[in-house]
Order: structure tokens, then C-alpha cells, then sequence
């Protein structure tokens, strides 16, 4: 953002919310208005720029095989170990009330709806999130995005354009791979303490399982991908205290990446109730 | 400067502050096709807020900045851009790209140029590289190189695009004497090469004596001596002549 409307901008927040007796809860309230109103001018430009081309199309697949793919390991062995101790840590419950077969499509349908994709966002918002914030925090620092400024080169293009795309589309698919992972540590689970066969246990799984369950919980995953990029790539893009700096935007990236992925969360769970 | 040709850079009443802070408070400088001007000053005197304001990283709160015949501050996105193509930007610290090998660092600046081949793009490639003497280290990663190879690398970069105009920020901070001594060298070789106009900030005396034709002292956010080498390292002016000791 120019510095002469970075100025602007701040000149107007002070206008509104500052009054005479300014106090540390307006200094916060001013703060916050700040932070709010370049972030929301920040997510108007990827839309701008995203549609414009030239595409970048190469560094965008090579971000999603960072994103992706290198977070597969992570995200399998959390999903696998999430299944298994949702039906371990369940199964008591369902014993005493002698619903036992109840636990595979009990399980899926935690998993699926809500489990699955928040614990897999959050997973993806510690790793990636403060990847991308530390990552662009230490480009700015070292005048590399400056660097591609000057070349006449357009950097918020790409580098931030294909870092929200690549996040906003991986998550998804992330979050598939985890919850068919997770579904298997269920049964696995399940197989600690009974002898349940794998076609039956699926086949109890998707009795109950509708895409009114699946298609919510992976139209919620973009949005949860694109708010650990976009949060991401704006506290790196504009991080500007040198080192310090790049510690700040990969903390805040993770930080407030979570804290977003809750909100939005909840703001799905109202909109698909409104549907069911 | 009196008498000369039309300037290619001009800057007229520049200022530029940040908050209370006024560095830049009323600059005015001319420089010639082909000149070597050296901008010396303390630390946090203006010199690298300078040029970042002559390539339009950082906007000015008023004045003129007219370069090759283009008022800086009145071009759209797109004619900035245009015009940044003519105008070469070496770093302090090169501003390597870390995630890309040398060459793919130097071949970063023609990507959205359609007009020209892979070929042709690895043709300068080599040519530059040749021309920093590092032909060997195309396939290295910037991790791999020491603090001259990275400048070398930088000012190929800046080189591969032949821009008019060269900014140099520092370009022998940090570097040993004999390297230091090679990359003035090279800058002077660069300017003699392609007959490009430079703008070095420095601190050090030697780069400037070896790559500069004319010297500017920015002191309190203005010009504050102005002249040759010569001229003013045999300055009567106590605190001019503290540069040079």
C-alpha cells in the first residue's frame, strides 16, 4: 500500500475513534480499526490482482506442493491419531448406554462435520501460516520484495496472490486426505476392542454420512485456507521492525490465523444450520 | 552543474520526512548521461531514502524527481514499472532471492517479458555472469555464495536488464579491502561498458575515489558540498574533510 494513503487511512481511524480524552482501550480500539481496515484493503487487492493477468501460474504450483503435499505427513499422522482417540475416548460413553455399533457413524460424522477440518486448519495454520509470515517477513527484511519492486515486476502478484490461492485450495484437499485418515484410525480404534470388519465399519460410516455433512465442511475449508494465507501474507508483507519482525508475523500469523479459522467456523455452523 | 547537457536524472526541492523526523528537507541535484555521482553523508543522513525515492520505493512529501524525462511522482503503476525496467537497483545487501540458483535469480526480471525466448533469457544469463566473472556459480543457491559473490550476483541482476541509470547502496559495506577494491572496479567497468549513469552511496573513500566523477555531501537533509574528488577531499571545511581522514 503507498505510504501516502498507509497515512491517509490512519489520519481518518484517528479522526473517528480518537477523542480528547484518549486512553490505552482507544489507543487498542484505533489499533485494531487499523489493522482491520488494511487488512480487509489487503484482501481487496489479491482479488484485484488475482484476476489480472500475467498469472503466475508455475510459482503457484510449486507453493501448493509446498503447502500440500509437504504438510501431508504432518496432517496424516494428526488425522490418524485423532480418529483413533475419538473412539477410543467415545466407546465408554456408547457402552453404557448399549449403542456400541452407533461409534463408526458417530465418530464419521464428528469427524467429518467439524473435528476433521478445524483440528486439520488449525495443524495447517501453525505450520503454513507461520511459514508464510516468517517467510515474507524475512523477504521484506531483506529487501527482496523491494528487490522485485525495482525489476518492474509486480510482487504482491507473486508472492502473495499465489500463496492465498495455494492455501485456499489445499486446505481442502488437506483436510479430505485427513479425515479418510482419521476415519481409519477410527477403525482401528474400533478393532482395539472388538473384531468389526473394514466393510462393515464403512458401511456404517456412509449410512449415515449425507453430502449435507461432507459438502459444508469442505466449502468452509477454503475459506479457512484462505484466511491462514491471506493473515499469513499480511503480517509478513508488511512487517517492518528487521528481525524481531519476522518472530512477530510468524507468532501473529498463527495467532490470529486461529483465532479466524473459529470465527469462520462458527459463522458456517449458523449459515449450513439455516439449510438443515 | 553548470553547462550541462539535458540531465537524465533531475531532482528538484525533494523532502521527505517520517513522522516528526524531515531527512530529505530541500535536495537538489542534476546528473549528466554517463556520470558517476557518489552521495556521501553520515548514517541516517537520507542518502539510501534517496534513491529509494528516485526509483519510487518510498514516496516523497513534495519536490520533483525527473528521470530520463519522467516525473517519478506523477506516473501510474504501469509507467512506473515501464520505467523502473531502465533504471538498476543494487542492494546493500544484493537482495538475492534465497528460494532461487543464481541463474534463475537473474533470469527473475524477464518473466513476464513474452518477447523473449528461454534462449535468449539464458544467453544473458551467461553474458552477465561472464561479465561479473562468476560464469561458475549459475546453478548455486545465494546461501552458498560470499558476501563479494552475492554483489557480484546483485549487480549482474541489476546488469541483465542494460538499464540507463544504476543505483549502488553501499556496495562495499561489509566486503574486505581487496574485495571491496574489485567490486569498485567493477562498477567503474560496468559504467565504461555500457555507458550507464550511476548513483553510489557509500561510506567508503576508496570506492569512491576509484568509480567517482563528481561527489555530493548530504548533510541536514540537503546538498551540503558538492565537487570532485579532488576538490573536496582537500577541503578547508573541517567536517567535509573528516570524510576522507
Amino acid at each position: 500500500m503507498a505510504l501516502g494513503l498507509r497515512l491517509k487511512l490512519k489520519e481518518a481511524i484517528d479522526k473517528v475513534v480518537v477523542k480528547p480524552s484518549e486512553n490505552l482501550y482507544t489507543e487498542a480500539l484505533r489499533d485494531f480499526f487499523y489493522e482491520t481496515s488494511r487488512l480487509t484493503l489487503f484482501a481487496v487487492r489479491f482479488f484485484r490482482e488475482m484476476t489480472r493477468p500475467p498469472f503466475e501460474f508455475k510459482e503457484f504450483l510449486r507453493q501448493s506442493y509446498l503447502v500440500g503435499y509437504k504438510s501431508f505427513p504432518l496432517v496424516g499422522i494428526t488425522g490418524f491419531i485423532m480418529g483413533l482417540v475419538l473412539t477410543i475416548q467415545s466407546r465408554p460413553t456408547l457402552e453404557e448406554f448399549g449403542a456400541e455399533s452407533w461409534l463408526p457413524a458417530m465418530v464419521a460424522i464428528s469427524i467429518i462435520r467439524e473435528i476433521g477440518p478445524v483440528i486439520t486448519a488449525l495443524i495447517f495454520a501453525g505450520k503454513v501460516g507461520s511459514g508464510i509470515g516468517a517467510e515474507l517477513a524475512s523477504m521484506k527484511v531483506t529487501e527482496q520484495i523491494d528487490a522485485m519492486e525495482v525489476s518492474g515486476l509486480n510482487p504482491y502478484k507473486y508472492v502473495v496472490v499465489t500463496r492465498i490461492l495455494s492455501t485456499s485450495l489445499m486446505l481442502p484437499a488437506l483436510v479430505i486426505v485427513a479425515d479418510a485418515i482419521a476415519l481409519y484410525g477410527s477403525y482401528v480404534g474400533v478393532n482395539l476392542k472388538g473384531d468389526v470388519s473394514f466393510q462393515l465399519f464403512f458401511l456404517k460410516v456412509f449410512q449415515k454420512l449425507s453430502f449435507t455433512d461432507i459438502t459444508p465442511a469442505i466449502i468452509k475449508t477454503v475459506f479457512f485456507g484462505f484466511a491462514v494465507g491471506l493473515i499469513g501474507c499480511y503480517k509478513g508483507y508488511v512487517s517492518n521492525n528487521g528481525t524481531e519482525g519476522v518472530g512477530t508475523a510468524a507468532n501473529t500469523s498463527v495467532v490470529i490465523g486461529s483465532l479466524a479459522i473459529f470465527i469462520i467456523d462458527m459463522i458456517a455452523v449458523q449459515i449450513t444450520s439455516l439449510f438443515t | 552543474m553548470e553547462g550541462m547537457e539535458t540531465p537524465v536524472v533531475e531532482i528538484e526541492h525533494l523532502k521527505m520526512s517520517f513522522g516528526e523526523n524531515a531527512v530529505l528537507k530541500d535536495v537538489n541535484i542534476k546528473i549528466a548521461k554517463g556520470e558517476n555521482l557518489i552521495v556521501f553523508g553520515k548514517s541516517g543522513s537520507g542518502k539510501s531514502v534517496l534513491i529509494k525515492c528516485m526509483v519510487g520505493l518510498l514516496s516523497p512529501d513534495s519536490g520533483k524527481i525527473v528521470i530520463l524525462g519522467h516525473n517519478m511522482i506523477d506516473l501510474k503503476n504501469d509507467e512506473l514499472n515501464a520505467l523502473r525496467k531502465k533504471i538498476g537497483f543494487l542492494f546493500q545487501s544484493a537482495a538475492l532471492y534465497d528460494s532461487m540458483t543464481v541463474g534463475e535469480n537473474l533470469a527473475f526480471p524477464f518473466r513476464d517479458l513474452k518477447d523473449q525466448s528461454k534462449e535468449e533469457t539464458a544467453e544473458l544469463v551467461k553474458e552477465v555472469l561472464i561479465n561479473v566473472g562468476l560464469e561458475e556459480a549459475i546453478d548455486k543457491m545465494p546461501s552458498e555464495l560470499s558476501g563479494g559473490m552475492r554483489k557480484r550476483v546483485g549487480l549482474a541482476r541489476t546488469l541483465i536488464l542494460k538499464p540507463d541509470i544504476i543505483l549502488y547502496d553501499e556496495p562495499t559495506t561489509g566486503l574486505d579491502p581487496i574485495t571491496s577494491k574489485e567490486i569498485s572496479q567493477l562498477i567503474l567497468d560496468v559504467q565504461k561498458k555500457y555507458n550507464t549513469t550511476s548513483v553510489i552511496i557509500t561510506h567508503d573513500v576508496e570506492c569512491a575515489r576509484i568509480t567517482g566523477n563528481r561527489m555530493i555531501i548530504i548533510k541536514d537533509g540537503v546538498a551540503f558540498a558538492e565537487g570532485t574528488f579532488q576538490e573536496l577531499s582537500t577541503s578547508k571545511d573541517e567536517w567535509i574533510h573528516s570524510f576522507f581522514e
